[in-house]
């Protein structure tokens, strides 16, 4: 038995890992080959460039030290780092270890696997020596994050971790295999150290302590067929569990720096983002429909149910799209564009043709200001709007003050592109026909899709908080600063979405005095009305207003400023504190300097 | 309705029940139940950007729909350009935006030309 244990233990590993390349080479030349033709030439442009080298240097720092994970939890980075990192150094040392003893690299791969199984005398060599306490270090090193991962289980919370998500039966089989290969591989290393005294610093102390108890010789070949079947088990399972992420996540990175980028269809690319998802649960954490109870929508599940084709209306559309997921995802899986993705698929069949769309005639101006339908239900916002504009003299033309289509990003939210497309065009025309050099949004969302999808060459698109900024600078308003305290929301579809972050802050600091926040910038809340979401109901977007207002009133500021109509509308629901538009702010200090002018000219008259 | 002038009745109306059809509303309501709750108020036509540009009442249609009149529908909602306005304005908190996405997909589900492809 124990003849036919030795001659064959080591099957079970090499199966498995031929089985695995052979499933994600299929994988990969299928995905790569379903690539568009634009991008296989980008690829075929890029991979003898700087981008290869770029791409093997993030492949190092995310895909084995986890540098993102490291940001998110020290401890979960910590955890991630010494599985992968560890266990890559562990097939390299091993490896070279191997072809020091050999003095050749023609041996069979399974060789450097099971090295101390093969290899028994202990020599007084130093670099022999050298060799095994490292391969120990780094064996310590892997059960280290081995034991870390079984914690994780009991208590995820000191890993920063409210939430994990739930596993498939493919996933436990994967799991419990993987949590199983490096204690064996221990055991299997002490034994053969115990009886041939060819062990490191820890598994010679491990075989030296059983060795003393018990007679190691009958059990040593048992336990390195563990060792490799938890291996190849672990590989005859990677595929069809949530580990495909590993080799996929490395395929990702490479395409990425190619300029591989997602289509609005669903391609092959945009399977390889599904499949670089690992469920690590982080993307649960920053969802903030869990304070509304909803838990099964989240940017995970929605990635699993693509994978497992069971993607329902009722998960696709239950999402804010306000792309907190998408910033904290340690893989970088662009969560909010896969999903829009996704939407597309599913409503493509009632795309709306809008024919009763009629050209109505520009008006010649310098600015075009488009307030927006949102604004119109604020109508504070394109008053002071107006009120600037008037100030500082501009000659403008207020777009959408009687009638315009809407700007045609909820439809794109929606996936319904072709009907967008016919909003878009109409609007541009009129855009376009009015001569103008700027053109200013007041609402984000429509901000966004002017200067994503409208081809307005020649025109500088700006959102109102830095139009206002520019009158600032170039002095055709002027700026005081009273006391007041105030908080800035950022708004998802101008911050995370058009990435402005600065401006607006640099005009409040004109005018105001802004309270730094933890939940800023890119960290920043929805307010829970976002048009993304048709699924939600109402109780439950005021559920998540009311967390985020509970956060900013820790602040004690005066007002909460933010610069979406939308936003202005949701949170003013809430009673307990002030919201207003940035515009406002700008509007009210310049309305109460003209009064205090006026005053001291009084004061000026009555003295003379 | 120029030759019109002051007051108007409608003509008197009758819901014939052998030609009520409720399956796009059945369905509607099955995956928006608030859209129950609806009391016709009519703040979402009042609000409308589409309806600002072009005769488009979507509480005209909600109430075609609950008549068991389902036959302008197609061509009605078509109109609608999702921006979101009717939702704020609103009193019941009816997800009005899903309920137009759900009519347009029960438009394509319940349509006789696409049975074989549903079945």
């Amino acid at each position: 038995m124990n003849e036919i244990i030795s001659q064959y233990f080591t099957w079970p590993f090499t199966i498995g890992a031929i089985y695995l390349g052979i499933i994600v080479i299929i994988r990969f030349v299928r995905w790569v080959i379903g690539l568009s033709k634009i991008d296989k030439i980008r690829i075929l442009k890029n991979v003898f460039t700087i981008k290869t080298w770029d791409s093997i240097k993030e492949a190092v720092s995310e895909g084995l030290l986890h540098r993102k994970i490291f940001k998110t939890n020290s401890l979960l980075g910590y955890m991630h780092m010494s599985l992968a990192f560890g266990w890559f150094l562990l097939i390299i040392i091993g490896h070279i270890e191997t072809i020091y003893h050999e003095g050749t690299m023609a041996f069979p791969f399974y060789k450097s696997i099971f090295f101390r199984y093969f290899v028994h005398e202990s020599t007084g060599n130093f670099i022999a020596n050298l060799f095994s306490e490292t391969m120990d270090l780094l064996l310590l090193f892997v059960l280290s994050g081995v034991f870390l991962a079984y914690y994780k289980r009991i208590n995820s919370r000191i890993y920063g971790i409210k939430r994990t998500t739930k596993l498939k039966s493919g996933d436990k089989i994967a799991l419990s295999a993987l949590w199983l290969i490096f204690p064996l591989r221990l055991l299997a290393e002490s034994f053969s150290a115990g009886i041939h005294n060819n062990g490191g610093f820890l598994t010679q102390l491990l075989g030296n302590l059983l060795y003393s108890s018990f007679s190691l010789e009958p059990a040593v070949d048992y336990m390195w067929l563990a060792y490799s079947m938890s291996l190849g088990f672990f590989f005859i399972a990677l595929p069809n569990s949530r580990y495909m992420h590993i080799p996929t996540e490395i395929l990702l990175i490479f395409l990425r720096k190619y300029g591989v980028n997602l289509k609005k269809r669903f391609n092959t690319y945009s399977q390889i983002q599904v499949f670089s998802c690992s469920r690590c649960g982080i993307c649960l954490d920053s969802c903030q429909l869990m304070n509304a109870e909803i838990k099964n929508t989240q940017s995970v599940y929605v990635l699993k149910s693509i994978r497992n084709k069971s993607l329902t209306d009722e998960t696709l559309f239950n999402c804010l799209l306000c792309g907190r997921c998408q910033n904290d995802c340690p893989v970088g899986i662009e969560l909010n564009d896969l999903r829009i993705t996704q939407r597309i698929e599913s409503t493509f069949e009632y795309n709306s043709s809008y024919e009763y769309l009629e050209h109505t005639k520009a008006e010649k101006a310098d600015v075009v200001y488009f307030a927006g339908c949102m604004t119109h239900l604020t109508p504070a916002i394109k008053k002071s709007m107006q009120y600037i504009f008037n100030y500082a003299g501009i000659n403008y033309w207020f777009m959408d003050e009687d009638k315009a289509p809407c700007c045609g990003r909820p439809l794109m939210q929606m996936g319904q592109y072709d009907a967008a497309q016919k909003l878009i065009e109409n609007n541009r025309q009129r855009i376009i026909e009015s001569g103008a050099h700027t053109l200013v949004a007041s609402c984000p969302i429509c901000y966004k899709v002017f200067k994503e999808d409208y081809s307005l060459p020649h025109i500088k698109i700006m959102h109102h908080s830095e139009y206002l900024l520019d009158l600032v600078y170039k002095t055709k308003i002027p700026y005081f600063k009273p006391a007041n305290r105030i908080i800035y929301h950022d708004p998802c579809e101008l911050g995370r979405g058009s990435n402005i972050y600065e401006q607006p802050r640099e005009l409040l600091g004109f005018y105001t005095q802004l309270i730094p926040i933890q939940a800023e910038k890119d960290r920043s809340y929805c307010c829970g009305g976002s048009l993304a979401n048709i699924k939600i109901q109402m109780h439950e977007r005021e559920k998540i207003m009311n967390s985020a207002i509970n956060e900013y009133l820790k602040y004690e500021p005066d007002f909460l400023v933010t610069s979406c109509p939308l936003c202005k509308k949701t949170f003013a629901k809430n009673r307990e504190l002030i919201v207003k538009d940035i515009a406002e702010i700008v509007c009210e200090s310049l309305q109460n300097q003209y009064t205090e002018l006026q005053k001291q000219n009084e004061v000026l008259l009555t003295q003379s | 309705m120029s030759n019109k002038f002051g007051f108007d009745i409608s003509p008197s109306r009758t819901i014939d029940f052998d030609k009520f059809d409720n399956q796009i509303l059945q369905y509607v309501l099955q995956h928006e139940s608030s859209f129950m709750t609806c009391m016709s108020c009519g703040g979402c036509t009042a609000t409308c950007s589409a309806g600002n540009l072009i005769d488009f009442n979507i509480r005209k249609m909600s109430l075609g729909l609950r008549r068991g009149k389902p036959e302008s529908l197609a061509a009605e909602i078509d109109k609608c350009m999702l921006c979101g306005k009717c939702i704020l304005v609103c009193p019941r908190g009816i997800n009005i935006r899903n309920v137009v996405m759900l009519i347009k997909k029960a438009l394509v589900k319940f349509n006789p030309k696409n049975d074989e492809r549903n079945n």
